[in-house]
């Protein structure tokens, strides 16, 4: 048996991830650098729910009970990466739009739907 | 084992850190990448085969790719000097930041401290497929929403990146 790494480690990394996306989104004026974040975002949200899982299938493997929704948490994953792969090429596609009409894509600039 | 986890999460991290500090787009997405490979790795040190390599095949690939495009598309491959009009914000997020890790750690240290032992059960394409395709479970119909989702989000993207419909 490979003694291996505690659920912790892997919400602690995820938590730090997370804020490094969230900070990001905070103090960044490039909308491409925030749609980076966001996937950042994404992927440690990823990360937490692939170590459920596994920790879920840990918990019932030591108590001998069948591990049936232990891969629900990589099922979810996946449902996450499709959204996210949607998201980024409407995003993507948004941002194109707006540069060819205004040629400036700081977010500082685009107030169009401002009241 | 927890050696590997430890270079792999610095090595997320350092990058993570460096994407958010750059200013020339194209190097803050290559660290991007470099995030997201370590991430793949680290599902492959949680059991999940199959998860690693839709991270490398969607993430670092297909989605990097899309970023790369529309930077040199946009022609933002060299930062423009655009006047930062919001530095306080950049001390305020950067502290916000700070305690909202902060916060997160804490919730999270003292859960659960007992170290799990590494089962040899890797879940990969089959045990998804298996899963993904059963009708007794819940996924068959998320599946084929997504699939929807991605014609409609495929369209979407097309009719706002065209010039003339």
């Amino acid at each position: 048996m490979v003694p291996s790494v505690s659920l912790d480690s892997y919400l602690i990394l995820s938590a730090i991830l997370f804020t490094i996306g969230v900070t990001g989104v905070l103090i960044k004026r490039n909308p491409i650098i925030i749609f980076m974040c966001v996937e950042l975002m994404l992927n440690a949200v990823n990360l937490t729910l692939v170590a459920f899982s596994r920790y879920q299938s840990t918990v019932a493997a030591s108590t001998g009970l069948t591990p049936s929704h232990a891969i629900d948490g990589q099922m979810m994953v996946i449902f996450v990466m499709a959204v996210a792969a949607a998201e980024v090429s409407v995003g993507l596609g948004i941002l194109v739009s707006i540069f060819r009409n205004r040629t400036s894509i700081n977010v500082d600039e685009i107030d169009l739907m401002k009241g | 084992m927890t050696l590997l986890f430890a270079l792999l999460a610095t090595i997320a991290v350092v990058c993570g850190i460096l994407m958010v500090v750059q200013e020339n787009p194209v190097r803050s997405a290559l660290f991007l990448v470099l995030v997201m490979f370590s991430l793949a790795l680290l599902y492959l040190t949680l059991n999940a085969a199959f998860i690693a390599a839709v991270q490398v095949v969607v993430y670092a690939g297909a989605i990097m790719v899309l970023f790369i495009f529309v930077i040199m598309l946009l022609n933002l491959g060299t930062p423009e000097s655009m006047p930062n009009k919001l530095k306080p914000q950049t001390l305020l997020g950067i502290f916000s930041g700070l305690i909202l890790v902060g916060v997160l750690v804490s919730m999270l240290v003292g859960t659960h401290g007992k170290s799990e032992a590494l089962t040899p059960n890797l879940v990969g394409a089959y045990d998804i497929g298996i899963t993904l395709f059963d009708p007794s479970k819940p996924w068959l119909f998320p599946f084929e929403v997504v699939s929807i989702l991605l014609l409609v989000a495929a369209v979407g993207a097309v009719m706002l990146a065209k010039k003339r419909i």
